[in-house]
């Protein structure tokens, strides 16, 4: 079940290089031809591109990543929605950003078959002067195990 | 003060598929996301699936590829993503966007656009609401 008490949780700070090959490993496997990713020499990240921020805190370690505390069910959790803001153009190639990750609200919904549970983790990105630059909102939900949708 | 030029008509429907399971691996290698649901049928099959199932964020990348093809690579402030409905293998999904509003924000003119991936099924996949800046011409 997932758990409340994750509300607040806050990781440790990780390191995100933004590389042009990944870029373009990601325009092909979202079949974008956009000369923007293939031809510039700094190119700015495609819109869904900080995802990748997986790899980076998964090498960081644990404690970087505090989405584990919200211990969402593997057989009822799913992704529901994802939001990317970028606060002028995305960030380039050649970028080095620090990111944070925190929990947010945890908190349940009645739905149509019983109680959704919703938990919402937010990963700020800071450039090297520590200006804010793009900001990712993932949101959870778990269904309320079967026998319990009261 | 320069004009800022009326945005440009949604281009024509970005139609991708059949869809593989290479695919999904591809986008999975390049993501980070290994969730074996994607790609290993005998965990999909335990999992109670026919086959692996697509990946939501593929989907969502194939959107942002409609909305920066239209829009500008550099010009995206906000992709906001919901994933509604299961894409499978052999499916063909299809791309759309509709203008929401156009406004302007702390001297910026920006442009509200939503966008749909459906599937030949006729299951709309993933929506998302995006927010781009429009460059004065």
């Amino acid at each position: 079940m997932a758990n409340p008490a994750a509300q607040g949780a806050v990781g440790a700070p990780f390191m995100v290089e933004i590389e042009r090959g990944k870029i373009r490993e990601f325009a092909a496997a979202t079949h974008s031809a956009n000369p923007a990713y293939w031809h510039d020499e700094n190119p700015v990240v495609p819109p869904t591109f900080l995802t990748t921020q997986m790899f980076w805190e998964s090498w960081a370690g644990t404690e970087s990543s505090p989405w584990h505390l919200v211990d969402l069910d593997q057989q009822r959790g799913v992704h529901a929605e994802q939001e990317y803001i970028f606060y002028g153009p995305p960030p380039r190639a050649g970028a080095r950003l620090t990111a944070q990750s925190r929990i947010g609200d945890v908190y349940t919904k009645q739905g149509r078959s019983g109680p959704l549970t919703f938990a919402v983790m937010i990963t700020e990105y800071r450039d090297e002067s520590g200006r804010l630059v793009a900001e990712a909102k993932l949101t959870g939900v778990e269904a309320a195990p079967p026998g319990d949708r009261s | 003060m320069t004009a800022t030029p009326p945005p440009p008509p949604p281009p024509p429907p970005l139609v991708v598929g059949p869809l593989t399971r290479t695919d999904f691996v591809r986008y999975q290698g390049a993501s980070g996301d290994f969730n074996p649901l994607h790609h290993d049928e005998t965990f999909a099959r335990a999992a109670g699936y026919d086959a692996p199932l697509a990946v939501g964020m593929l989907n969502a990348g194939l959107l942002a590829t409609y909305a920066t093809n239209w829009l500008g690579a550099e010009a995206v402030r906000r992709f906001k993503i919901r994933f509604r409905g299961r894409v499978w293998p052999g499916d063909t999904v299809t791309c759309t966007g509709a203008l929401v509003r156009e406004y302007e924000q702390d001297g910026s003119q920006l442009v509200d656009v939503e966008l749909t991936c459906t599937s030949q099924a006729g299951v709309v996949a993933v929506q998302a609401w995006a927010t781009f800046a429009r460059e004065p011409a």
